[in-house]
């Protein structure tokens, strides 16, 4: 989360003039303003990584692209949040998440309220170019309340951070390096044994159908991942 | 210590090694002794009783010749000789005061000629371990130097005005590093060693911190000195153990001379160094993923800014310099930053160590000065490609670097002309390759390297990377398309432009300089199912095409 300081920064965002406070990423700022960004790993309430790179930006004056999430806003500032550049490798990046694991939406728990998914729509990504990578992942259902089915987890970490910034169990972590990175409980135990709490904010933070209640189904299935800024907020106010 | 001290170290070190009449010099890197040069040492000094010669038997570091060893070098002949094995050590004993044993001898005036030896000036001079032979050429007194006769900002200035760049591989301007760390406020800073060299083919840093640790470790106080840090690390990966048991033994005689601790050289400057091992990531190069993994977390980097000079190990302002950066150091202070701004060419000051491998006849470690050409390197002190085999191309900067063809070969080696032309200067791998070598295949050998050395933090490197294999594997194996490689291409843009971390920004730079030169084997592979060099495997693919 980024300090919010009491100097005021007016920039430009998509030709339209926006203030903001100095501290401030350029992703809150559009948010703000109704500019959309799309991202998968950032959630408000959590701290940024930088992850998924789907919230890249292009800054006037700098040949490098730009992550909106962790960078803070200067006077002056000229930011693109669209163009064709940027829709270019946006969509590759969606195209690599979607072949990577095994994302059958038509059969999957979340199908309609899936970040992934509305985003594949949002961008208009009708097939996917790359080979299908199929990978052979399990799916732990160990836990009486929840399930982790790894053929749909997109590494965007959300479980890990909200585990352990928020419920404070940091039960989630992630083990393994490359394409071989995968969620894991404690060390590497099944979810069911771990120490989880059974808080179930994982499941409703997290994006896809990678986590989700066992009780519930296809349209039954909304997640409800804004809960936690009000939540922060309550807790501050204590 | 004081400087009149360390004078006195120096001369009584001299004055002992005055009493021998010769010098037998031993290389004892991980090369030679993994051919037990540690034997040779042995049967020689045995050999010297036997014949009552009166000479000194010494176990130095990298001598650089990798390829000849166990190296063995007499003194004051200057007789250098090769593949020696315990049994020759009679013939090397009996040879003092007389002529030199001549089937050993190494003759090779034009590979050691061309080069010049900064950071390697008391490589396979001196003995690692023992800190009177660091002193006796001239060790700790650049630091001494520092801390009594010039300020912190001095320093700083003499480091940005010899032209050091960063020799980790992106040569950021070192006093330009070392200027804004000391500028961040901050009671609490670190300096930060990063030894965790994991290049295919490289190992310029290990050999440094095997053949003269001390250098390292007075470059790193000078810097903290510099910035104002009072705690060091070296990070150095595991699969070093030679180094780090050198560097262990090396920090405690530093401290035991009162080089290292409080109050250095009677002033109030405090600094002392720990050792980190790293567990074998590559990524933990990188300095964000370094700082992680020295704090006991997840060695996954983070988004820049805000840079480690601002904000790094445990949210402190950190200098993060390489291993042959802070080797540079305290010759820089010694002789004047003019003295090193002569060397070199115009934006690239000094020398630069070189790693020189694969088809090539001298095999080891070569030190040269910026700027010289490609081709001196490979021809002239590299000895050329062995076998009656055609050279084909040269990859610097490992799996961040390219492949540069022979038509490339006359550039001066600059950071900014090896980029130019699609390569990098990097950390020092050079790597040759001949006409037995498919550059299809060696992009897939690098592919396959970022693959799995990929943190799998963001989406373009961990998933990029993988799909690019599989589609490099494809061509390598005759089933590529040419849409296949449109998408390869596509592939690159997108990890390069998007990753979050050098890693990933770079691992596409083996594939694209592989098509900018040698796209007609890409071709061949895909349209005629061959592979001229005759490495893939596409006999299956072209029977279908016949």
């Amino acid at each position: 989360m980024s300090e919010v300081g009491t100097e005021v920064k007016i920039l430009v965002i998509d030709e339209q003039e926006v203030s903001a406070h100095a501290g401030q990423t350029i992703l809150e700022v559009a948010r703000e303003n109704d500019i959309h960004i799309p991202t998968l790993c950032y959630l408000e309430g959590l701290s940024n990584v930088g992850a998924c790179r789907l919230c890249l930006v292009e800054i006037k004056g700098s040949s490098k692209l730009t992550p909106a999430c962790v960078t803070t806003v200067q006077e002056g500032m000229e930011v693109s949040t669209n163009s064709e550049r940027l829709t270019r490798h946006r969509r590759t990046i969606l195209e690599l998440l979607f072949a990577e694991r095994n994302h059958i939406c038509s059969v999957c728990v979340a199908n309609g309220h899936c970040e992934l998914q509305s985003l594949g729509q949002e961008l208009g990504l009708t097939h996917v170019r790359l080979p299908y990578r199929n990978p052979d992942l399990p799916v732990d259902a160990s836990h009486e309340r929840f399930t982790a089915d790894h053929n749909r987890c997109i590494l965007c970490t959300r479980c890990v951070r909200v585990c352990a910034e928020i419920e404070g169990a940091h039960v989630w972590d992630v083990m393994g390096r490359g394409v071989n990175c995968t969620i894991i409980t404690d060390l590497h135990e099944e979810w069911g044994k771990s120490t989880c709490t059974r808080c179930g904010k994982c499941v409703q933070v997290c994006p896809t159908g990678a986590l989700f209640d066992k009780s519930k189904i296809g349209s039954e299935h909304p997640k409800y991942p804004d809960f936690l800024p009000f939540l922060n907020m309550m807790r501050e106010a204590q | 210590m004081t400087i009149e001290e360390l004078d006195q170290i120096a001369a009584s070190a001299r004055s002992e090694r005055e009493k021998f009449e010769h010098e037998i010099n031993v290389c004892h890197g991980t090369g030679c002794l993994s051919q037990h040069s540690d034997r040779v040492k042995e049967s020689i000094a045995q050999a010297l009783q036997a014949l009552g010669k009166n000479a000194y038997v010494r176990r130095t570091g990298c001598m650089g010749l990798c390829a000849a060893g166990p190296l063995v070098l007499v003194d004051p002949e200057g007789s250098l000789y090769q593949h020696v094995n315990p049994s020759h050590a009679e013939k090397i004993a009996a040879s003092l005061d007389d002529k030199p044993v001549e089937e050993l001898q190494c003759n090779l005036r034009e590979h050691f000629d061309q080069q010049v030896h900064i950071v390697l000036e008391n490589s396979g001079r001196i003995d690692p371990e023992r800190v009177e032979d660091y002193i006796a050429s001239d060790g700790y007194r650049a630091l001494l130097m520092a801390l009594n006769d010039m300020t912190p900002q001095g320093v700083v200035r003499q480091i940005t005005e010899s032209g050091l760049r960063g020799r980790g591989g992106g040569g950021y301007p070192t006093g330009l590093k070392w200027g804004t760390v000391a500028k961040a406020k901050g009671d609490v800073k670190y300096v930060i060693c990063n030894g965790d060299e994991g290049d295919p083919g490289a190992f310029m840093d290990r050999s440094v911190l095997e053949s003269d640790p001390h250098r390292v470790l007075e470059g790193m106080a000078i810097a903290a000195y510099a910035v104002g840090a009072s705690k060091g690390y070296i990070y150095v990966r595991a699969e070093y153990p030679l180094a780090v048991s050198r560097l262990t033994s090396c920090l405690r005689d530093a401290r035991r001379h009162g080089l290292l601790g409080n109050n250095i050289g009677n002033t109030h400057f405090n600094f002392d160094v720990e050792i980190r091992l790293g567990a074998g990531a590559f990524v933990c190069g990188e300095e964000t993923a370094l700082i992680a993994s020295i704090e006991g977390r997840r060695g996954t980097p983070r988004p820049r800014p805000p840079y480690p000079a601002s904000s790094g190990l445990w949210g402190k302002p950190t200098l993060i310099n390489n291993v042959e950066t802070f080797a540079n150091i305290a010759p820089i202070i010694r002789k004047g930053s003019r003295w090193f701004a002569g060397i070199g060419s115009a934006r690239s000051k000094g020398t630069k160590v070189f790693a020189l491998t694969g088809k090539i006849t001298n095999t080891g470690l070569v030190e040269v000065p910026m700027g010289i050409k490609l081709r001196e390197i490979i021809e002239v002190i590299g000895g050329g490609v062995p076998g009656g085999h055609k050279f084909k191309a040269v990859q610097t900067g490992g799996p961040s670097g390219g492949c540069l063809p022979e038509s490339m070969l006359d550039i001066g080696v600059s950071y900014d002309a090896l980029q130019s032309v699609g390569s990098i200067m990097g950390s020092g791998g050079m790597i040759v390759m001949d006409d037995t070598s498919c550059m299809v295949n060696v992009a897939r050998f690098f592919m396959e390297f970022c693959m799995t050395e990929s943190c799998g933090k963001c989406v373009p490197c961990r998933a990029g990377t993988a799909q690019m294999h599989t589609l490099l594997t494809r061509i390598c194996t005759g089933a590529g398309t040419m849409d296949d490689l449109a998408l390869i291409e596509d592939l690159c843009s997108t990890v390069k432009e998007t990753s979050l971390c050098g890693l990933g920004q770079t691992a596409p730079n083996p594939v694209l300089s592989t098509l900018k030169y040698f796209r007609n084997e890409y071709i061949e592979h895909i349209v005629e199912k061959r592979c001229r060099a005759g490495v893939c495997n596409m006999e299956a693919a072209a029977e279908v095409l016949a």
